[in-house]
């Protein structure tokens, strides 16, 4: 075995320094009752080529942007990735360490996560942000608790309009802890629907979640929902699952978010059907004390030299236990380091170029797909780099038919949407040449529907 | 003996921020192909105030320079109790960089996603014959919130039967992410004493009709095997309860004892422990939970299923099942951390059955021999037969020295420390997990050191104090971090 | 380390002393010294009413955190704002500098069922 360097002579030797005669009575405390007699029924061990051979073939019945035309977001998104971040990321300093606990010998990490908390706070407006989150879902539960802590209210206002997938991770999370979760509206421009944000907004809400862009790719009034949750005392919660849209967008904290959340996998990171990926949670500085997940803090060491730790950790469970923030512990640290390091080497022209392309291509695209019979735009407000189509024929024929001339051309919207059973959200990123958007639009002029 | 620890060449390095110059660029984006668009000017932001600007040289050599200030398993030892930094395979890398495994979006088809599909199954499948599991979810990202997914399953049967429990009971032995975990899934935690292992007696005291579930470490943070487990499991499922394990000690159990087996009803798995996945600085992990047949019902979703039968599936069988009525629901946007997935499906792969178990045994024969060295220089609390890891005390140190100085010493000496001051049951406890993946010589060198340490204690105990010295930076002043925290990079700040 | 006469202590090592119908209320040398230096202090707001036994503050050091209960009932009356930019204070100075609040008892004899420093002396050469 490759990975474990014992000789037979060092068992040997070992047992004997041990004083036991077999392996065997190594693990005289765990009782005959409980032990397997049998071997583990697993397939036998594969050599290094044929587990290479075994993935490809595994690999190959799989549907990706080198295979396919992909029209696919909500939530995941495929973003050219700069060849540095794999080359930067395979140094094994990195990949293998463990949590910084010990700051001496850590302190590439803790650079690399100071920084990222840097880029995240001048990205989201915000003034303090954390190491990371499993996720953006992940991440918005976590708002909603902090919300709810924070205001000691027990019910929270949730758009509509954000992921549904967030909706549904944050459900779970609050699952028993008797808060009252409410829908908001979506109005017609595919914003959230103000004047049924207003009815539902009372004193008891602690927070009111809305998107980002959001899941139909519509830019919301962050200012406008600010004004009115803040007037009820609550907590304004933005999901962010498309940071690049902040790139070109006025930073959610500028316009009065109160707890700025999202995935920045969009930052370098790949597809990966759907992990790992990397939250982000960000926050204004009076409620720093009530984030959950690591923070990394600057300081000095006994010669004065600058050095990084882990800090403010009494909000964390291995001090607070019951009483923590959170309890978090393994975060997306790997993953913080890619979005770290995308980010650099983007910059400040970079990321809003990026955003300018994605911009461009979704509103062409846009123009182009509702000038085709059978087809129409859904929602008609500001939008990013998705939009809902809404198909005359039914949406599974039409995907269907269009993944046989290998096209994935969007996520159908029934599912989670009944209202909006008979449309698709279309995603469109600088990584879609317009062949590729020429492409689709004809297959669907030429018979999808 | 031979100090591996030196302060080597080690390049300074400011921050990201310090290096930035505007009009510098360190990407290429293709020529826009279609006409440029704009957004409403009162939507659009000037700029990223403080974002730098840096040439791919500059970033390249900035995150080069950081990594050398790291220590890794690639850079050597690292006796992390708790925590198994065993060695990472490189072909695991290099499968999860597949590209038909690293492109493939979340919501690609079942049919267009039937080799990630089946690679899941397959793997979900192994973890359920390890363990003994029913059935295995992959979707939590990491231990923590698998303890979530776990704790919440059995609250949801509780629920599901008209049970109104509102306690969970949990050692003080136990890691902390099981008590805040019973606080998340709305319940009281009523901490109670083990005597290094659990007695049935204790647990009957206060196993009542209001306790939902005992969560358990198996085997325990001290090391140990809870021997009584069985009867403990029974009494619990007697009085209505259900036994939670934490499953990030199951390094020392592979092909030796399964939990499922032993009454146990929920695990969840650390694929970043046992399974070799690396722990990235700090994540991503995998969590995934394995429960008893009964509490299939009550897992996140969705899952990925087989029509077929197992691994001899029929080709486009394999399909994602949305969560039935009793779910707890979804615990991740997606599918969870698929990447880490494949790397610990090819582990298992390239270990097999036989490899599994020679893992476990050999961590546990090296945590004894760590033992069997170093017991009578360090105390050891607690004296029965030790699993993959052993934990000691600072009692018996000379020189005013404690765990935190011997820790700090170990870096001179070029080790990583262990964990210490974990499980809190222990006073100054020294937690040294030294994994299988570890040679003789390898422990016998760190086992001098720390040796040589104790010795230092009592000769020239400042070398302790004073430690690390041949570190990038020296002691931190982490009270001024938190009196004053300084959490970003400001201009000019 | 000091224990003043003139200061009735709690279980959970926190200090009350009464003048002027106003108790003065802090923590003892010995729970700020097994702490080590803190760096974070929580208090309660002036008008908050306490409960003898419930926490109403929180008190942090770097690697621990501690509730600090109210050894007796009353209204919060005045604050000790400068441990918030300075929360050293407690280590250097608990009984004096470092008093957290002070609050008008509900029962002005409260303080008499509390431990005295002999008292309090004893309970923690049995803890320690």
């Amino acid at each position: 075995m490759r990975y474990i360097p014992h000789t037979a002579g060092d068992v040997t030797q070992m047992l004997e320094r041990v004083g036991v005669a077999t392996l065997k009575d190594l693990f005289v405390e765990v009782p005959e009752s409980v032990r397997l007699k049998r071997p583990l029924d697993l397939q036998e061990l594969a050599s290094e080529t044929e587990l290479l051979r075994e993935f490809k073939a595994l690999a190959a019945k799989n549907a990706t942007p080198e295979t396919h035309k992909s029209f696919l977001g909500g939530g995941a998104y495929h973003h050219f990735i700069p060849t540095v971040i794999d080359q930067l990321i395979s140094r094994s300093e990195f990949y293998t360490a463990y949590t910084p606990y010990q700051p001496e010998i850590s302190q590439g990490t803790l650079q690399a996560v100071f920084e990222f908390q840097s880029l995240i706070c001048q990205l989201t407006g915000m003034a303090a942000a954390n190491a990371s989150m499993y996720d953006g879902a992940s991440a918005c539960a976590e708002a909603v608790l902090m919300a709810m802590r924070l205001t000691r209210r027990k019910r929270v206002l949730l758009s509509r309009a954000i992921n549904p997938r967030y909706r549904a991770v944050v459900a779970t999370y609050c699952r028993y802890l008797n808060l009252e979760l409410v829908d908001v509206a979506v109005a017609d421009d595919g914003r959230t629907d103000l004047d049924d944000l207003k009815a539902k907004l009372d004193d008891s809400t602690a927070a009111v979640v809305a998107g980002y862009p959001n899941y139909f790719g519509v830019i919301e009034d962050v200012a406008a929902l600010a004004e009115q949750v803040h007037g009820a005392g609550a907590r304004l919660v933005t999901a962010v699952a498309e940071p690049v849209a902040l790139g070109l967008l006025k930073s959610p904290g500028e316009l009065g978010a109160d707890i700025v959340v999202g995935d920045a996998q969009s930052f370098g990171l790949p597809l990966a059907f759907g992990g790992p990926y990397v939250g982000f949670f960000a926050v204004r500085q009076k409620d720093v004390r009530g984030m959950p997940g690591r923070l990394v803090g600057e300081t000095t060491d006994l010669e004065g030299q600058r050095g990084f730790v882990l800090t403010l950790a009494t909000r964390e469970q291995h001090i607070r236990r019951e009483k923590a923030t959170s309890n978090i512990c393994s975060n997306q640290g790997l993953c913080a380091l890619m979005a770290t390091i995308f980010m650099s080497l983007l910059g400040k022209q970079g990321l809003r170029e990026m955003a300018e392309q994605n911009l461009a291509k979704a509103a062409y695209a846009r123009q182009q797909l509702s000038a085709v019979k059978g087809f129409s735009l859904v929602f008609n407000g500001p939008a990013f780099n998705e939009f809902v189509v809404r198909s005359e024929a039914p949406v599974a024929e039409v995907l269907t038919s269009l993944e046989k001339v290998g096209i994935l051309a969007g996520i159908p919207l029934g599912e989670d949407y009944p209202e909006l059973k008979d449309c698709f959200l279309v995603c469109v990123t600088e990584q879609n040449q317009r062949e590729e958007i020429d492409a689709l639009v004809a297959a669907l002029q030429g018979g999808a529907a | 003996m031979t100090i591996v620890g030196t302060s080597g060449l080690v390049l300074n390095e400011k921050l990201l921020f310090e290096h930035s110059d505007p009009g510098r660029k360190g990407y290429s984006l293709p020529k826009l192909d279609v006409p440029s668009a704009e957004l409403p000017a009162e939507l659009c932001r000037q700029e990223i105030n403080g974002f730098p600007e840096l040439s791919e040289v500059d970033v390249v050599r900035h995150f080069t320079r950081l990594s050398t200030w790291n220590y890794g398993v690639d850079s050597g030892f690292y006796p992390l109790g708790s925590c198994t930094m065993k060695y990472n395979p490189k072909v695991n890398e290099a499968a999860a960089r597949i590209p038909g495994l690293a492109g493939i979006h979340p919501a690609t088809p079942s049919h267009l996603s039937q080799g990630i599909l089946e690679l899941m199954y397959r793997l979900q499948s192994a973890l359920a014959e390890i363990s003994g599991f029913a059935r295995v979810t992959l979707q939590p990202a990491a231990g923590a919130q698998g303890e979530l997914a776990g704790m919440l399953v059995i609250r949801a049967w509780h629920e599901a039967r008209g049970s109104k429990r509102t306690k969970v009971l949990i050692p003080d032995t136990a890691h902390g992410t099981n008590p805040a975990t019973a606080s998340l899934t709305g319940y009281d935690v009523m901490p109670i004493a083990s005597e290094g292992i659990l007695t049935l007696e204790e647990v009957e005291a206060h196993m009542n009709d209001d306790v939902a579930a005992l969560m358990v470490t198996n085997p325990n943070t001290l090391g140990l095997f809870e021997s009584n487990i069985e009867a403990i499991c029974k009494l619990v499922h007697e009085r209505g309860g259900m036994v939670y394990c934490d499953g990030a000690n199951l390094n020392a159990l592979m092909g030796i004892a399964r939990p499922g087996d032993m009454g146990i009803d929920v695990m969840h798995f650390n694929l970043h422990k046992t399974f070799s996945t690396p722990h990235g600085g700090g994540g991503p992990g995998s969590g995934p939970v394995g429960v008893t047949e009964e509490l299939i019902p009550y897992l996140p979703g969705p899952g990925v299923e087989c029509d077929g039968l197992g691994v001899d599936c029929d080709k486009e069988s394999y399909r994602l099942e949305s969560a039935n009525a009793d779910s707890i629901g979804r615990m991740m946007a997606f599918h969870g951390n698929v990447g880490i997935m494949v790397r610990a499906y090819a582990y298992i792969r390239s270990m097999g059955p036989e490899g599994l178990k020679y893992a476990s045994e050999m961590a546990v024969l090296n945590a004894n021999y760590v033992r069997a060295r170093l017991e009578g220089v360090y105390d050891l609390p607690y004296k029965s037969r030790s699993l993959h890891e052993v934990i000691f005390s600072d009692k018996d140190l000379e020189g005013s020295c404690h765990t935190l100085d011997v820790a700090k010493r170990l870096i001179d000496y070029g080790y990583h420390p262990p964990t210490i001051y974990f499980p809190l049951v222990v006073k100054g406890a020294i937690m040294i997990e030294p994994t299988e993946t570890e040679s003789r010589e390898i422990l016998d060198e760190f086992c001098d050191a720390m040796i040589s340490i104790a010795g230092e204690a009592r000769d020239n105990p400042d070398l302790l104090h004073q430690a690390p010295i041949r570190s990038k930076v020296r002691r931190l002043d982490e009270t001024t971090a938190a009196r004053k925290p300084k959490l970003r990079w400001e201009e000019g700040g | 380390m000091e224990f003043p006469e003139e200061f009735k202590y709690t279980e959970d090592h926190e200090w009350v002393m009464v003048e002027e119908g106003l108790a003065v209320i802090g923590i003892s040398d010995f729970a700020q010294d097994a702490l080590g230096d803190v760096v974070f202090v929580e208090l309660p707001e002036v008008g908050v009413v306490l409960e003898a036994g419930k926490a109403f503050g929180v008190v942090e050091s770097v690697k621990a955190v501690s509730d600090i209960y109210a050894p007796i009932a009353g209204t919060v009356e005045e604050i000790n704002d400068e441990l918030v930019d300075a929360p050293e204070i407690i280590n250097t100075s608990p009984y004096e500098d470092g008093w957290m609040i002070k609050i008008r008892m509900i029962d002005a004899s409260a303080a008499d069922n509390l431990m005295d420093a002999e008292a309090y002396q004893a309970l923690i050469a049995e803890e320690s």
